[in-house]
This record gives structure tokens, C-alpha cells and sequence, in this order.
């Protein structure tokens, strides 16, 4: 009989009952008696100084409970970056105050300027639009690279310039770099956008603050990946509060994609003024403001050059980028174009020089943070952008070229911090090529062209550092967060569990998989394991889930608990059998006594820790829970090999995705729809980057694609159907499940696919072109098609 | 939104009445309006619903062989019973939104809106289409007045739309990626009399007649006759998702498409 439950196994998932009947609990459905509402005056302007605002008429509106400005907020913290960045002098970043409201200065459109709480949110709405304000306009800064020229207007005054810190890894000596491309027989040199995009998670933020006056306790509802984090974020730094007197509760969350892991100003404010109105405060984001508010996504300009010797080996590699950071530092914004995009540069390939250098730019737009691979894809999408570039311009086959350079031997040392500890690169191109049908691509390419079209194949790979991240090895990157996680294992009289969890479940499915684990390590049937998550009162300190790290550090703590929970349990069993631990073996949720046919059940067991009537309680305490910290010894380095194949229309340059094959190493997977899943929806982000998506500013840093009238979202018709191959696994050395982490792996190796394989199509009908920077749209390639 | 009254009289006289008061405003489908009155960029004092007409529904061929589709019919109806009448207005209908927005939104809303990108405004150009109002008819060539723009007076409700029914007709929409709005599209409607070709999406002006092609298509209803033409950018919308030149070339291109496609 085919194996029905625990790892390995494609179980449904049990949260979609209760999203897909629409019985979800959302933010926004949580209503608190007596809540009144808020509604933010931003600023319609990327930059101004505010000279005054006058609230007194809209403090006599209907309903205004009271108004706030940036006033009410001088005795309180700003909003806190979480990750110090030292700079290639070893100076430490430059590092901008970003208050609760506007302080003296607006510097993005939506930087919030008051706040009206109302009795509702209407009410809120009309006083906001009497609130009077009197600003002078000053020029938008956009471009960094006007933002870094000397007389550049600074987005903040009492910092020295734009430039947030000016950061190299890798060979920090530039003659020893320049000595290596000087030796080098070919250089390939590419320079490309890797463009801003906004993360639209279906279920716009929200937050619900709560005051209970007898206990002094604070409640804070919000739309988050780490309730934790925030909490401790936003009493330490912030509000100062004392944590135990704070409750931080994400219940179910529609999508995060990294925009929902940041501490954001409203969740200060509900906090906030939930005590100072004495009433619960609710904010609701409209999808309009959630394009002026939510921490975006990517937006890097990059120059990378490649050196290769005599035989197509890769000798150097340098690139140098600016990155947005925006108008403020969100959350986690230093870290994603330094420690999470330099550290990847390696790739997949044994080069032996390689040096990034990361100019971090402020700007008066939407601060940028993490969003869904954060780095990865931009360190991801340079290089294998480079190689392809290279591999037409020496005529060499762009696989082979790859399989030549692969990294082979493990544990590997890169040139940029990290130690792979695992991987099989030609094993999963080895997956890829079968899947992907290489041999059969010039009949597809002739019957494309017979209907008067092109073809092209894009073939790339991508490594990834997941499972973030040993808190020893954080720090001294700047971290100002350990990175372990948490897990309480309480097992119930009657045998039921339940598993309290740091890591948050918003879409990737922990309720369903989390379980697979641990029936798997005790025998017992999934139904009677249940996921408590998403609650600070409920759960023990875990720092939440972002960068695939769910299971691998989540899991692992989980891991870890219940293991304690089964060698208690095999002392209590030892103890009702009468006989030794060390004889105890737990198979199929039944202990038994090696070499003898006496047993015990999980239930009978259970029940015993919790009516000890019969319990070795000289020897240990009743009942039974257990939980573990765990801080794992190294990232996760999933990788994989995917292949893209377009249809190009040479009249009005539509691109058609024809076939997309994903071969993924995850090392070992629990539940493989899940994970098919995961990737296929990182493929639909990632094609939807690669040819539609774009967050773009006008030269006064208003937002062109402030909505999905111009924002283009990927829909189901313009994604294949994909092949998905997880076949190839190298499991990770140092976890105890062997898992690597599935979340962001398909936005990540897909862009440059797509984009290689546009360029494919394009030069095997004679166009001499050999980039189009994302979104590759109709008219971009159309364009390219005319020069 | 603001507040506002709501009122949905059964006839078109109380409509007109109800329309008469200060800052009154039709809803018939709200498929623009709706969106524009939650952000509030509308203050409407009153909204009166033409839903609850009968006598603004339907799609019918008039003693004088046009197609006439009443104010209020909705896009999904269209592409349903014109679909025997006139196959490219119906084609035109069923791939406008989603069916959602086919349910709701209504041909004499999309009409008196005038959207620059919309489909509707194409077809009735290429079909030498007149717009019936409750005061009086008028020709397409002077109902579109450019974006946003009809000649429509105030508190004047769009009560039947007429369409002459070509021999063959093709549409061809490119889409703009991200609203599905046509970033080009092209009506190409072959009468005994004569071809007319309509171009939306691509002017500042809203929709307009290419007069060359129609020459040369008149004369050779053949995609090859329009090689030796050049679309002018001159005037032609640039955005995000397009130039000038990129538009051009889609005219012409989804000219020749549609051209071939007419039947």
C-alpha cells in the first residue's frame, strides 16, 4: 500500500477548507467593540517641507475622536532598521531617522502627515480632507545616479549625501581584480535594471490596536509574517513598551511575498493611539494606498563583467550596483542588496575572483525591502544574464558552458562568504534537459516559424541561500536580530497535539505540512496534530517566516521538541512496561519493550503523563511538552536548473511563454504538491517581472503605476502550464529533516529564462540584440526589433 | 465615497426628471464610475440607476436593417443576441473585461464615457453608428469628441445606439497589459459602399478614421494594399506600455489582421 501519511506525502491542504468556503479570519474581519478608525493624510508630493498644518476645522467635523500629526509623536522612537551595514571603510551606514508621521518633511508621495481617528472611517476620510496644509515643494530625487553627484538635493539634510553606504565584497583589492581581467581571454561586460516591483499580496495590510485600561495591556491585530518581530520591533524601538504587556497577534494572512515581514508605521500608530483615544483603532489599507505604502520590491541598476581564460573557464567576475533603498530604511533594507544578493554571486560556478560592490541610494519614492528571493534574483538574474550573453558571443552551447564551470565538489568555499555545503549541479540540468525535451527544440523552432513566428530557448541556473540564518554569523554580518526559531510540542491527555510555532503560515501551507512531520516521527494520524501559529501569547519567541525558512528552521525546532517529547514518553512507557529505556521503540504510535511482544499505545502513555497515578515521578515531572530553540550551523543552498521557451510575434513583439521546466534540488521534500505549488506560484512571480510587471516614478516621484490599470499583474493566461521536476535532492548536511526550503526558488531562477530565452528567439532571426531590460514588453521588443 | 442619493426609476422620462437636479448623475453599469466614486474623485449628489428600465434593454434589427441596442444593455447580452446580426460587434462585446464586467457594464455607459482605450467607440465609428438620445439622434462622426469627450449635453441619457450592419467586419484589439484596455485596437467594417476602419487606444484624441486605409481598402479589400502606407505618430498616445511608434505600427499591423480575420 502506497504510504498515506507523513513526509513525502501530497496531503491536501487542510487551511484551503477554510479559505476557499470564505471562512477565513482576516485582520480586517476582526472588529473590536467600540473600535473607531483612521485615516492617514499623506502627501501628495515626493519631497516638501512642511511649513504648518492646521487641524482646527477638521477637528470639529462629525465623529472625530481626535487628530494626530508628527507632534504627538517626538517622545517616541522611529521606525527601526534591523540589519548594520558597514560600509567598504568600515564606516557604518548612514542611517535616517523615519518617524511615526512626518517630521518637519514629506519624502515620498504617501508619506503619512496626519492621522484622523473617527467614529468611522468615512467620518475619518472627511476630516482628513479639511485638514489644511501649507508645504514648499522640493525637487524629487529618482535617479541615484543624479541622487550621488555632489550637488544632488539630499532626500534627508542632516546626512551627508544620498549615498546610505558604499559596500564591497569579495576581493576587496581592486588591482588584484583589475590583474584578473587583464589575464582574462574574453570579457563580457552586460549592464541592465533589475526593475521596482510592487508585491500586491492579495489582502491589503491592516492593523487593529486594542487598550485595556485595568490591565494596561496592549493588543495589536496586523496583517504580518512575524508577529514577534514586530513586537519586539515596535516595544524596544519604538513605542517603548514593555513587551509582556504587549500581544501581537497575525491571524490569517492573504500573501506577504516579504512586503507584510516589515514594522510599519500604522502598527505603531493603532498601538498607539488605541491608548491615547482610549478606544481600539483600526486601519484598513486600500489597494491604492498599499502601491504608496508597502516597502516595494528590487529596483537595482547594475554593471557585471565577466572574465573568461583560453578554455571558457570563468576567471572574474566584478559587478557594481546601485540599489534604491527609497526615501527611508524599511526593516530588513540594507541587508537585501548586500548581505542576501552579494553573498550569491557566486552562483552556481567555480569562479575564483569575484568582487561586488553595492552603492545603496535614497531616493524620494516608497521605501524598497524584501520582496519574494530579495537579492537573490537581482544577484541571480546579472549573472546568468551575463553568462548567456557570453556563451552567444563565443558561439559555445550556453549548458555546456555552465556544466563547465559548475561547482562539484562539496563542501565549497565561495570567493563571497558562503560555504555550500551540498549540491549536484548536473543533476538537476541532467533533470532539466530531460524534462525540458532540449533535442526535440528545433522541430518546435521550425513549426514555430512555419506560422510566421520566432522561437526561442532560455536555459539558466540559480543558487540560493535559505533557511536564514545562523544568528552567530548574522551578527557579525549586522544583524541586529538572532535567526533561529521556535517550537512547543504540547501533547494533550488524550494523545491529540498541538504544535506551537514561530514560523507564520501566509499561503506556503505549514498547518498541513508541519503535521506530516511530526505523525511521521511518532506514527500517529495527521488529524490529531494541529498548527497553532500567528499569536504572541500563544507561541513561543520564533522570528517568523521569510526567506524559505519555514521549514528548515521552523521544522527543524519542531524537529527537536518532539524528540524530547518521544524520549519522555519512552521513559513513561519503559516505566508502565517495567522495563529499561534504552529497550523502548516507538513504531506506528505504539511503544514496545525490543525483543519482546509488550507494548504500550501513544494514548495510554499520554494519558499516564497527565494521570500520573501510575508515573516514575522520582525521575521525571508529569505531563508532556516540550519545546526547542533552533539555530541552524549554515544557510540552505537549494539550486536548480530551469528552461524557458517563447514564441515572439515579430509584428507588435508579443511574447508568448510556450513551456516552462523548473528542476529544482530541495533536498529532501515532506509534501511534494505543496512544493509543486510553491514553485510554480514563484514562476508565475518571476514571469510576471520578466515581461509585465513595473513600478515606475515620473520625474517629480509621482507613481505612473499606481494601480492595476497600469500595474500589470501576471494572470493565468500568460503562464504555461509547467513541468516541475524535484527528483534531483542532495539533502542538507546540517538540518535534521535534510530540507533546503522551496518559497522563492521559482522567482528567483525564472526571470533571467525568460529573458534569455526572448533573446534566443530575437537573434535566430538575425536581430543584433543582446539585452532588453524587464519588463520585456511588447513594445520594449517590438523596439529592439526596429534598431 | 461620498454620500450621495441613490434612485432607479422604471421609465426613461422619470430617469430624465430624476437627472434634472443639480449634480445628478446616471449609473448604468458604474464599471468606471464606481471605482472613481470609492477614491472619491466623484461627488455625485445623487446617482440614478438606468437598470431598472425595460425599455433600455434590448438588441434588435429596425425597420431600416440596423442593429439598434438599447442604452442599457449590457455587454454580455450584446456578444449573445448580436451574435446572428453582426458576429464582429458580438466578438467585440464578449472580450471586453472579464464577466464580471460584461454583466454589469453596459454599451451606452462605455458610450457616453468615451474612454480613449474602450472598444465600443470603434465599432460604432466603422459602422457610420448613430447614437440615440432621449432628444435627438447623432452621427458617430460628431458624438466622439476626443478623450472623455462626447457631444452630449447635460442630464442627456444615451437611449439607443444604431449600427449598420456590414458585409464582413473584423476587430482587432491589442491589449494593454495591464488594464486589458486596447492599447491599439482596429474596427474594420466592408459596406457595398465603401470599407471604414476605426482606430481606439492610440490617439489623445479618443477614437478617429484612418482615410487612407479606407481609400486603398475600398478599392482592394486586400491586407497588401495597405504596404504602402505609414501611420503618422503625430498625435499618438505615449505611456508605459507604449510610444508613438509603437502605436503606429500596431494600427497598421492590426489593420492588415483584421482584414483577413473580416467575415
Amino acid at each position: 500500500m502506497p504510504k498515506d501519511f507523513g513526509i513525502g506525502v501530497s496531503q491536501k491542504r487542510r487551511e484551503d477548507v477554510r479559505f476557499l468556503k470564505g471562512a477565513g479570519n482576516y485582520t480586517d474581519d476582526i472588529n473590536v467593540v467600540g473600535q473607531a478608525f483612521v485615516h492617514f493624510l499623506r502627501s501628495e508630493v515626493a519631497h516638501a517641507t512642511i511649513n504648518s498644518i492646521d487641524t482646527s476645522a477638521a477637528s470639529n467635523m462629525p465623529g472625530v475622536v481626535r487628530i494626530f500629526t508628527g507632534a504627538d509623536f517626538e517622545g517616541v522612537g522611529g521606525l527601526p532598521c534591523g540589519w548594520q551595514v558597514t560600509d567598504r571603510n568600515n564606516e557604518p551606514m548612514q542611517e535616517p531617522p523615519h518617524p511615526i508621521l512626518a517630521q518637519g518633511k514629506v519624502r515620498h508621495v504617501g508619506d503619512p502627515i496626519a492621522a484622523v481617528v473617527a467614529d468611522t472611517y468615512e467620518q475619518a476620510r472627511d476630516a482628513v480632507e479639511a485638514i489644511k496644509i501649507d508645504l514648499d515643494e522640493l525637487p524629487a530625487v529618482i535617479d541615484m545616479a543624479d541622487a550621488l553627484t555632489e550637488n544632488a538635493v539630499k532626500v534627508h539634510d542632516e546626512l551627508k549625501s544620498n549615498l546610505c553606504y558604499d559596500w564591497v565584497l569579495g576581493e576587496t583589492d581592486n588591482e588584484k581584480v583589475q590583474a584578473a581581467f587583464d589575464n582574462a581571454e574574453h570579457i563580457t561586460t552586460l549592464e541592465l535594471t533589475n526593475q521596482r516591483l510592487v508585491a500586491n499580496p492579495m489582502e491589503p495590510r491592516v492593523a487593529v490596536g486594542d487598550y485595556n485600561q485595568a490591565t494596561e495591556e496592549h493588543t495589536l491585530f496586523t496583517t504580518s509574517q512575524n508577529p514577534h518581530v514586530i513586537r519586539l520591533l515596535m516595544c524596544a524601538f519604538v513605542l517603548g513598551l514593555p513587551e509582556h504587556k504587549v500581544r501581537v497577534v497575525a491571524p490569517d494572512v492573504g500573501g506577504g511575498f516579504g512586503t507584510k515581514i516589515f514594522h510599519y508605521a500604522e502598527e505603531a500608530f493603532c498601538t498607539f493611539a488605541a491608548k491615547a483615544c482610549n478606544r481600539p483603532v483600526k486601519w484598513t489599507s486600500s489597494r491604492s494606498e498599499s502601491f504608496v505604502t508597502d516597502a516595494q520590491g528590487r529596483d537595482h541598476v547594475t554593471k557585471i563583467e565577466l572574465a573568461l581564460d583560453s578554455e571558457n573557464n570563468f576567471t572574474a567576475i566584478r559587478t557594481n550596483t546601485l540599489a534604491n533603498l527609497g526615501a527611508y530604511l524599511s526593516t530588513f533594507s540594507s541587508s537585501v542588496p548586500t548581505w542576501l544578493h552579494g553573498t550569491l554571486m557566486a552562483g552556481n560556478y567555480k569562479t575564483p575572483v569575484i568582487q561586488v560592490n553595492v552603492k545603496a541610494v535614497f531616493t524620494t519614492t516608497v521605501p524598497v525591502d524584501a520582496y519574494r528571493g530579495a537579492g537573490r534574483p537581482e544577484a541571480t538574474f546579472q549573472l546568468e544574464r551575463v553568462i548567456d550573453k557570453v556563451a552567444r558571443e563565443l558561439k559555445l552551447d550556453p549548458v555546456a558552458l555552465r556544466r563547465q564551470n559548475f561547482i562539484t565538489e562539496f563542501p565549497y568555499d565561495t570567493p563571497v562568504a558562503l560555504t555550500y555545503d551540498t549540491g549536484d549541479y548536473n543533476g538537476t540540468m541532467n533533470k532539466l534537459e530531460a524534462a525540458a525535451d532540449f533535442d526535440g527544440f528545433a522541430q518546435r523552432r521550425s513549426d514555430t516559424e512555419a506560422n510566421g513566428k520566432l522561437r526561442g530557448l532560455g536555459v539558466n541556473c540559480y543558487i540560493e541561500a535559505c533557511g536564514i540564518a545562523p544568528s552567530n554569523i548574522v551578527g557579525m554580518l549586522g544583524a541586529r536580530a538572532g535567526l533561529y526559531d521556535a517550537a512547543t510540542v504540547r501533547v494533550n491527555a488524550t494523545g491529540s497535539i498541538s504544535v506551537m510555532v514561530g514560523a507564520h503560515s501566509h499561503g506556503q501551507g505549514h498547518e498541513t505540512v508541519f503535521p506530516q512531520v511530526v505523525a511521521e516521527m511518532i506514527g500517529i494520524d495527521e488529524s490529531q496534530i494541529e498548527i497553532v501559529h500567528g499569536d504572541s501569547s500563544k507561541i513561543p519567541f520564533g522570528m517568523g517566516t521569510y526567506g524559505s525558512r519555514s521549514i528548515a528552521v521552523c521544522g527543524s525546532a519542531m524537529v527537536r521538541a518532539t524528540e524530547k517529547v518521544i524520549n519522555k514518553a519512552k521513559k513513561i512507557a519503559a516505566h508502565l512496561m517495567e522495563a529499561s529505556d534504552a529497550d523502548i521503540e516507538l513504531k506506528d504510535g505504539q511503544f514496545s519493550v525490543a525483543g519482546t511482544d509488550k507494548s504500550v499505545a501513544w494514548g495510554e502513555v499520554t494519558l499516564a503523563a497527565y494521570v500520573p497515578h501510575n508515573f516514575p515521578l522520582q525521575d521525571i515531572e508529569p505531563g508532556l511538552e516540550e519545546t526547542a530553540f533552533y539555530d541552524p550551523a549554515n544557510f540552505t543552498f537549494p539550486a536548480g536548473a530551469y528552461a524557458c521557451e517563447v514564441e515572439i510575434d515579430p509584428d507588435t513583439g508579443q511574447v508568448s511563454i510556450e513551456r516552462f521546466c523548473a528542476a529544482d534540488d530541495f533536498g529532501n521534500i515532506v509534501n511534494p504538491m505543496i512544493v509543486d505549488g510553491q514553485v510554480h506560484g514563484g514562476i508565475g512571480q518571476g514571469i510576471g517581472q520578466a515581461l509585465l510587471e513595473s513600478c515606475s516614478y515620473d520625474k517629480d516621484g509621482q507613481l505612473l503605476s499606481g494601480s492595476y490599470m497600469d500595474y500589470a499583474m501576471p494572470r493565468a493566461d500568460d503562464v504555461p502550464f509547467y513541468a516541475v521536476d524535484h527528483s534531483s535532492q542532495t539533502p542538507c548536511t546540517h538540518n535534521p529533516l535534510g530540507v533546503k526550503g522551496c518559497g522563492e526558488a521559482g522567482a528567483i531562477g525564472s526571470p533571467p529564462a525568460v529573458v534569455n530565452a526572448v533573446i534566443d528567439a530575437l537573434q535566430s532571426a538575425g536581430h543584433d540584440v543582446d539585452h532588453i531590460d524587464m519588463p520585456v514588453s511588447p513594445s520594449r521588443v517590438w523596439a529592439a526589433m526596429q534598431s | 465615497m461620498y454620500d450621495f442619493e441613490f434612485e432607479k426609476p422604471s421609465s426613461i422620462s422619470d430617469a430624465i426628471t430624476l437627472l434634472s437636479s443639480e449634480e445628478a448623475m446616471p449609473l448604468s453599469g458604474g464599471q468606471t464610475l464606481i471605482p472613481a466614486l470609492k477614491q472619491r474623485l466623484n461627488a455625485p449628489s445623487k446617482l440614478v440607476s438606468l437598470a431598472g428600465i425595460p425599455e433600455l434593454r434590448g438588441v434588435s434589427v429596425n425597420e431600416g436593417g440596423m442593429l439598434e441596442i438599447k442604452g442599457a444593455t449590457t455587454h454580455a447580452v450584446i456578444a449573445k443576441q448580436a451574435s446572428s446580426h453582426y458576429p464582429a460587434l458580438s466578438a467585440l462585446a464578449s472580450h471586453i473585461g472579464d464577466p464580471a464586467v460584461r454583466n454589469r457594464g453596459t454599451i451606452g455607459g462605455s458610450l457616453a464615457n468615451n474612454d480613449p482605450a474602450a472598444c465600443y467607440p470603434a465599432a460604432v465609428l466603422a459602422s457610420n453608428g448613430k447614437i440615440i438620445s432621449n432628444k435627438r439622434e447623432i452621427n458617430s462622426e460628431d458624438f466622439f469628441q476626443g478623450m472623455f469627450t462626447t457631444a452630449l449635453d447635460e442630464g442627456e441619457l444615451i437611449t439607443a445606439v444604431q449600427f449598420e450592419i456590414p458585409t464582413v467586419a473584423n476587430y482587432q484589439k491589442f491589449l494593454q497589459p495591464a488594464s486589458r484596455f486596447a492599447l491599439t485596437g482596429v474596427f474594420v467594417a466592408k459596406f457595398d459602399s465603401g470599407v471604414r476602419v476605426a482606430i481606439t487606444g492610440a490617439s489623445e484624441n479618443g477614437v478617429f478614421r484612418w482615410s487612407e486605409a479606407e481609400a486603398l481598402l475600398s478599392d482592394n479589400f486586400s491586407p497588401s494594399s495597405l504596404d504602402v502606407l505609414t501611420f503618422s505618430t503625430d498625435g499618438l498616445i505615449s505611456d508605459l506600455h507604449g510610444t508613438p511608434a509603437y502605436r503606429a505600427s500596431l494600427i497598421k499591423t492590426l489593420t492588415k489582421r483584421a482584414v483577413i480575420a473580416a467575415k
